[in-house]
Order: structure tokens, then sequence, then C-alpha cells
């Protein structure tokens, strides 16, 4: 059965994925570095655990869940945003980068508009 | 805090797209709830999460603007219609909030199961989104 491998593949990627997510977000040094682990590997795992289940249902039970293919474009949309909101909100409540950073163009541009705006 | 021009594109772009996707999984919540999980109460709360999603992304101005109700009256409609239906039962020689159904050819759907609780159901649906929005809103807009 190439439905039974496809569907099992999917899911170990998945939880596999998620486990290397959650392993960047001890790793890494600093907020946004460990928002870059925490939302890509876990969007994409959490997708292929949607996918495979969503798979599992339609070929062992024949069952079309449109619910989860919904749901994967959800996540597919809403992750990514979440982790930019929660980065944004940190660089401009001032956590600091990790100490090997090498650039920060944000910092220049942030402080010639308040500069400009007078705050 | 420091006063700064909101530039948050990326949010407002995506809550547009993405509570549309909230309403119409609220929907399929709130007519699911017969024969599969979901029901009034679940329904009505997604859809006020929709509403929040926007309060959030935009302001509470806007979204006044654009869901131009007052909720406390949303609460008082759900609750008359809950009540109505049980009402109803008394013209048919019935206990209060005896339920029917019956099934019937519709156009385009086929054949469906009507049934009363629906009508129920959609009190329920009502009075959780008119006190969830009213919670929030008078929240949110203390100073």
């Amino acid at each position: 059965m190439i439905g039974e491998w496809l569907v099992a593949a999917l899911i170990l990627l998945g939880a596999v994925l998620c486990a290397v997510s959650s392993f960047g977000l001890i790793r890494m040094p600093d907020v946004y570095t460990r928002s870059h682990a925490a939302t890509k590997s876990s969007t994409l795992g959490v997708m292929s655990i949607l996918l495979g289940a969503f798979l599992y249902f339609l070929l062992m039970h024949q069952v079309t869940s449109a619910k989860m293919l919904l749901a994967i474009a959800f996540l597919f949309a809403t992750a990514p945003v979440a982790g930019h909101m929660i980065g944004r909100a940190a660089y401009r409540s001032g956590v600091p980068l990790s100490e090997r950073s090498v650039q920060d163009d944000l910092a220049k541009k942030l402080r010639s508009e308040n500069k400009r705006t007078g705050a | 805090m420091r006063r700064m021009k909101a530039n948050d594109v990326i949010l407002r772009t995506v809550a547009k797209l993405v509570v549309f996707i909230i309403l119409a999984f609220a929907a399929h919540l709130f007519f699911a709830g017969h024969n599969d999980p979901g029901g009034g109460f679940i329904g009505g709360l997604v859809t006020a999460s929709a509403l929040v999603l926007l309060a959030l992304a935009f302001d509470l101005k806007t979204v006044r603007k654009v869901v131009p109700v007052d909720f406390r009256i949303v609460t008082a409609i759900g609750l008359l219609v809950a009540v109505l239906t049980g009402v109803g039962s008394f013209a048919f020689d019935q206990p209060f909030l005896s339920h029917t159904f019956a099934y019937k050819e519709l156009p385009f759907l086929g054949k469906k199961e009507l049934a009363t609780a629906v009508l129920f159901d959609l009190g329920v649906y009502l009075a959780v989104v008119g006190v969830t929005m009213t919670i929030i809103l008078s929240i949110g807009e203390d100073r």
C-alpha cells in the first residue's frame, strides 16, 4: 500500500520538523533567530502532519475532510504573520539582537524616523 | 508610549483574508451542530473571534463602522428568538420547548432535514455573539 507509506512518511516528517523547531527554540541565541526557528519549521511540520491526516482519512476511510485543507491554508497564512508580529513587537520594544549580529539596518531607519516625527 | 504611525500592512492584509475563512468556519460549525460537533455556542464564539481579529488589526471605530449593530440588542434578539421557539410550541398544543423536524425538498440543496432546534440554536448563537462582543468592546474602549 503506497498510501499507507505516504501517510506515515508525511506524519513522521512533520513530527521531526516540529522536534527540530523546538530544538531551535532552545538553541538559538536571541528572540529573532528563535522566532525564525519556531515559525518556519513548525509551520511546515504541522502542515505536513495535517496533510498526512487528510490523506489518511481520504485513502483509508474515503472521507474528504475540507476542514483539514482549510486548516492547512489557514496555518500557512497566519503562522508567519504571527511570527512577524512577535518579531516586530520585540524589535520596537527594544529587545537586543544577539552579540554575534553584524548589521542592523532598521535601527538607523527607525532613528531617522523618530527624529522626523519628534518622538 | 511613543506615538508612531501604525505601519501594519501585513497584519491588515492577512486579517482581511482570514476573517472570511473564520466566518465561513463559524457558519459551518453552526449548521453542523445537529449531527456533528459544533452548534450555536461555539459558532458564536468563533464569529466573535473573527470580529475581535478585525478589532485587533484595525481599531474599534472601524469595527463599529463595518458591523454597525449594537451587540446588546443582538443579545436581546437572541434571547427573544430562543424564547419564541419555546413559546411557538404552544400554538400546536405541545409542551414548552417541544421541537419538531421535517424533511423538505429545498432548491439547490436537495432533501434536507429542517428542525426547529436550529432556530433555538440561532438564538444561542446571537446571544453568545452579543455577550462576547459586548464584554470585549466595553473593556477595549476603556482608557
